[in-house]
């Protein structure tokens, strides 16, 4: 097979077939995801990098408030601004697995509880102040620490102790944790120095670019970083991150070649894009998902019959064929697909069947419409999809009423709050970190009032348990019972879907954030 | 009575009323359902479906059928509140003067000087979002853009002689608002009015998008357009039709108000305009 | 002409009262709005000890009356503060948006306003006939196809089929005159196209209005050219239905313009207002409510004073 594949691949990188051809064709010959990711990239490597010229971005998800301290960054250019100039300790590879960034290799004591980091050495800042194991403490401490106002402060949960040991940083954890250097990979953890105590919206870091411009909301201009520590990045001798909110707006500034690059084409184009000359559409398929969540302890949603009959009234396929024009794939009411590691793909698949929605619904006695809220920014075709949602429970005879709410405010005034309202999930590297933050009984975000002590038993027992079959089994088990018993309806996973100029040499495929997990400016090239 | 409409207003009301039988008939003129998916995505015009489909597959000439209704109504409605309230309170304090003029139009300088974002906000977080909340919102709104015109025409025409005269005849204030400015101010109201329409529609699909007012299924022009916005550079018929719609209706309208113009300047006397 | 002058100093006083007003009621508008400034920085990231620091390090615990008049010792005190979000300097920010935004609706405004009142003559002196109607018929146009059409349909014919002027219409430090009024041109462009029918149509209106009066047929009697009569004699007159509508445009050219922002990703005010109404950073959209509100109350005084100026009746009061 993997003689093929690579052959494959090949014909991928050279253009030959589209890289959505590729991935049907590889995995028609049973290869995962990340494998043919990991082999497509490989043949694109192959390619040889040009230097030098002005790589430029077009990025929606940046606003005039955005600030350049990674702990506040929570929409697409501040993720995208730390990546050019800072480092994690390690990173997720095209592959979906770790790599190693700042951190030049890690270990951990066999009941996964105690982990060292060994620190890079003769890495310097762009101040040129030199990387320690201090500032690597400094960093996490101020992401974890009592009075810290980090995003990242939800992960840092687990740690119980840090300390330097010589070259290296000692992590204690409360509970057994195997998939601790994932969580080192969050995007706020940007290496500071002194852990950005000091200014920590400086924009100083050890990544391949340093901060020239930085006018939030506007432009984000980058020099490279000469002394860079890391080679095979940094081609281009300046990049620049152009924020443009409006999807008409970057597709027309990708197509008259204002930038080279461009985040999140609306599906709903993609087909048209893909007739504009010296344009091409990549794709990867991603952890996203876009839902509809339901309270499981407020009426009506505390019956379990009343949240079958949505989950069977909803026409997953049509969602993907309509919202996501095919760039996605569909969902099975439980927040993990085959982009997780250790994901079972033996798990039934739910079916549209408005007979058995229409026999839940009766079953639950429930008289009259549901309610349900959405906005438009709750995910891109969220009031659309909600058009669906109430046409296909139209057949089965439930009646939904649809309210659309402001943009402003719906993170927090309707979700979260309200008991039925649409929203979406960036995904996690691994599952244990998706349950942990949405479906856990005591997470701060557990959006579906999901409450229920064996799940949280196993999910406890699956950090520990260092035995690959056996983990994969206990996932196995959380996501059935989320799917059956749980407030969640997710009908599809969306791809990550970017626009990019011919003119761009060394794409690779990474499905763990948008833009090559924010690589794309600092690993891609301009060609001559 | 009808040689004497020129031909251009009479296209004006032909177009006019077309869009209002539309309105007023929706359900029974549509040929399908305003919610039912029936084809594909951005399908193009066919035997089938007249104008094609819009974003979700469904048919664009029912959609236009029966958002010519919401469009039509709540633009009317909220139009006329505008004009009621502020051409009366402008010509109102343009007669009376003083310190009433002086309260009034400081508290329009004040309501035009909140950003529109924060008022509808607000005003959405604190009243419920119904069809009423949102004519007020819309009529209010413009209301004191209607204020200011009709005041300041006023206070010239308050001022010229035949007022003046009526003043001295021992004319009471009513009458002089109604009687006497009203009649000498009408060209440039009407001229307004006619323009105001259309703000109205467009301000109509501004507000349903912060979620105050329409809700979707239901869809106004405005947001039609607004919901196929993708597809305008690629030229796809949903989303041009409806700006279209908006289009033709503005010019419709606006012709009726030329029409009104002419015979207001020509009822003032002096002489007659051809 | 004291009168004026009183009327003027009259006006100013009344304007830094309603400016105290609008602040105050911008504060009390923003705090009943749902959420606040921590919520929104952190977004779905929010847990709660993070929310409560961030919450404490802002100063949002403290009650909003204290807030509000600590933000207004500072405003006296000629300090705008720095931005609860990113911690920028409100002034500094602030200015150079101002800067841009006052640059586009300036271009915009100074094609447009001309224009305007040229075609509403234009319709006048042919009143009726093609001209009239061709002028009627494509502005109206127009202006009932909302602002992102009229842009998208500029960025497709002008910025990508032709590639005359940028889609991108964003403007740098480093520029000089003539690149930013080519970076400006597509947003300058619908601008004009937006308000154009809006003033055109008044023009026209009012100086029919007055063309029946007896002494433009003694105009007219006297011999001068039609056009010399409606410039002269009739749009004199006219002016004050037609500076409100003026003015009206132009403190939405200065106020109103964030989808076309959004479009040519211009930098401006507009954007600016609505991402921190967004998220609630309460001493940026005070100052921003506030530079609004001032240009509101400047321009309608200005248009009541430019009424009353060209009214021998308003101007020597009995």
């Amino acid at each position: 097979m993997t003689d093929s594949l690579n052959q494959l691949g090949k014909l991928a990188a050279a253009g030959v077939i589209d890289r959505r051809t590729f991935m049907k064709q590889a995995a028609a010959m049973g290869a995962s995801v990340a494998l043919s990711g990991a082999v497509l990239s490989k043949a694109a490597m192959a390619a040889e990098p040009v230097t030098g010229g002005l790589l430029k971005m077009g990025s929606s998800g940046g606003e005039s408030t955005n600030s350049l301290d990674p702990a506040t960054s929570s929409s697409a250019v501040p993720f995208l601004n730390g990546h050019q100039w800072g480092d994690l300790l390690v990173d997720i590879a095209d592959d979906g697995s770790v790599e190693n960034r700042l951190a030049e290799e890690y270990g951990s004591s066999a009941d996964a509880k105690t982990w060292t980091f060994k620190i890079r050495k003769g890495v310097e800042f762009h101040n040129g102040k030199t990387l320690t194991p201090d500032d690597v403490i400094a960093t996490l401490e101020r992401h974890s620490g009592e009075d810290t106002k980090s995003g990242a402060l939800g992960v840092m949960r687990g740690i119980d102790t840090m300390k330097v040991d010589g070259d290296n940083v000692v992590i204690g954890l409360k509970n057994a944790n195997a998939d601790l250097p994932f969580l080192m990979a969050d995007y706020h953890l940007v290496i500071q120095p002194n852990g950005g105590k000091d200014q920590p919206d400086a924009g100083i870091g050890t990544g391949p670019y340093k901060m020239m411009v930085n006018e939030p909301g506007v432009r984000h201009g980058y020099e490279k970083n000469t002394n860079d520590w890391k080679s095979g990045r940094g081609f281009a001798e300046q990049v620049e991150i152009l924020v443009i909110n409006d999807d008409t707006a970057r597709v027309a500034a990708l197509q008259s070649g204002q930038v080279h690059m461009i985040e999140r084409v609306p599906p709903k184009i993609v087909e048209l894009v893909k007739r504009i000359p010296n344009v091409e559409i990549k794709s990867a398929p991603g952890r996203g998902h876009y839902v509809f969540i339901m309270h499981a302890n407020t009426a009506p949603f505390d019956n379990k019959d009343l949240r079958l009959a949505l989950k069977y009234g909803i026409n997953r396929q049509e969602m993907v064929d309509k919202i996501l024009f095919g760039y996605g794939s569909i969902g099975n009411d439980m927040p993990i697909n085959a982009a997780y590691p250790l994901f079972s793909d033996d798990i039934e698949q739910r079916q549209y069947d408005p007979d058995k929605a229409a026999f839940h619904f009766k079953k639950s006695g429930h008289s009259g419409s549901v309610v349900l809220r959405t906005a438009d920014g709750s995910f891109p075709g969220a009031v659309d999809a909600s058009q669906l949602f109430q046409q296909s429970l139209s057949q089965a005879g439930i009646e939904l009423e649809v309210k659309r709410e402001p943009n402003d405010g719906y993170w927090s005034e309707v979700w979260n709050k309200q008991p039925f309202c649409t929203s979406y999930w960036g995904g996690r590297p691994t599952q244990d970190q998706m349950y942990s933050t949405a479906y856990l009984s005591s997470a701060d975000w557990n959006d579906t009032r999901f409450f229920n002590e064996g799940f949280d038993k196993m999910l406890l027992a699956a950090k520990g348990e260092l035995d690959t079959a056996k983990r994969k089994q206990i996932y196995r088990d959380m996501g059935t019972l989320v799917r059956d018993d749980g407030g969640l309806i997710c009908p599809m996973f969306n791809d990550w879907v970017e626009g990019v100029s011919n003119k761009v040499g060394g794409w690779a495929v990474n499905s763990n954030q948008t833009m090559m997990n924010g690589q794309a400016l600092s690993r891609c090239w301009l060609n001559a | 009575m009808f040689s004497r409409i020129p031909v251009s207003a009479l296209l004006g009301m032909f177009v006019t009323s077309l869009f209002l039988f539309a309105a007023v008939f929706a359900p029974w003129i549509a040929p399908y359902p305003l919610t039912e998916i029936v084809g594909g995505v951005w399908e193009p015009a066919s035997s089938q479906f007249w104008l094609g489909t819009d974003n979700l597959g469904r048919d664009l000439l029912s959609r236009m059928i029966y958002g010519a209704r919401t469009t039509i109504f709540i633009a009317s409605m909220a139009t006329l509140l505008s004009f009621t309230l502020g051409s009366v309170l402008g010509l109102t304090a343009a007669v009376i003067g003083g310190w009433f003029d002086q309260l009034l139009s400081r508290f329009v300088d004040l309501l035009m000087s909140i950003p529109t974002l924060i008022f509808a906000l607000v005003v959405l977080s604190v009243l419920p979002a119904n069809l009423i909340t949102l004519i007020l919102v819309m009529g209010i709104l413009d209301s004191t853009r209607v204020y200011r015109l009709a005041r300041s025409v006023a206070v010239d025409i308050n001022v010229m002689d035949f007022v003046e005269t009526a003043k001295l005849r021992g004319e009471g204030r009513m009458w002089i608002v109604f009687r006497e400015i009203l009649p000498n101010a009408l060209s440039p109201l009407v001229a307004e009015l006619g323009l105001r329409f259309i703000f109205q529609v467009l301000f109509l699909s501004a507000l349903s998008f912060l979620g105050l007012g329409i809700q979707p299924p239901e869809a106004d022009w405005g947001g039609m357009v607004k919901e196929n916005k993708d597809g305008i550079i690629f030229g796809i018929p949903a989303a041009l039709i409806p700006a279209a719609a908006i289009s033709i209706l503005a010019i419709a309208v606006n012709l009726i108000a030329d029409w009104v113009l002419n015979r207001t300047t020509d009822l003032k006397g002096g002489r007659s305009g051809h | 002409m004291p009168y004026l002058l009183i009327l003027v100093a009259q006006r100013l006083a009344l304007g830094a009262l309603l400016l105290l007003a609008v602040s105050a009621l911008i504060f009390i508008g923003t705090e009943i709005l749902p959420g606040d400034v921590a919520q929104s920085i952190l977004g779905q990231s929010a847990t709660p000890e993070a929310l409560a620091n961030l919450r404490r390090d802002l100063g949002l615990e403290d009650p909003p009356h204290k807030r509000y008049f600590s933000w207004l010792w500072g405003l006296l005190h000629g300090d705008l503060g720095t931005a609860l979000t990113n911690g920028v300097d409100i002034a500094s920010s602030i200015s150079k948006r101002l800067y841009n935004t006052m640059f586009l609706a300036s271009v915009a405004a100074v094609i447009a306003v001309p224009l305007a009142l040229l075609l509403g003559m234009i319709a006048v002196r042919f009143r009726n006939r093609w001209p009239d109607k061709l002028i009627s018929g494509t502005t109206l146009g127009f202006i009932s196809l909302p602002e992102f059409f009229i842009g998208y349909l500029l960025i497709y014919f002008v910025a990508v089929k032709l590639g005359w002027f940028p889609s991108v219409a964003t403007v740098y430090d480093s520029m000089n005159f003539s690149e930013r009024l080519a970076a400006v041109a597509l947003p300058a462009a619908t601008l004009t196209l937006v308000v154009l029918a809006h003033m055109m149509r008044m023009t026209r209106a009012a100086i029919l209005n007055v063309m029946q009066s007896a002494y433009i047929e003694t105009a007219e009697l006297k011999g001068l050219s039609s056009f010399k009569v409606i410039f002269r004699h009739a749009f004199p007159n006219a002016i004050a239905p037609i500076i409100n509508v003026v003015m009206l445009n132009l403190a939405y050219l200065v106020v109103g313009v964030v989808v076309v922002e959004v479009i040519f990703v211009f930098p401006g005010m507009g954007q600016y207002l609505v991402d921190h109404v967004a998220k609630r950073d309460v001493p940026v959209v005070q100052a921003c409510g506030l530079i609004f509100a001032g240009f509101y109350i400047v321009l309608n005084m200005l248009a009541d004073i430019i009424a009353i100026i060209s009214n021998p009746r308003l101007r020597h009061p009995k």
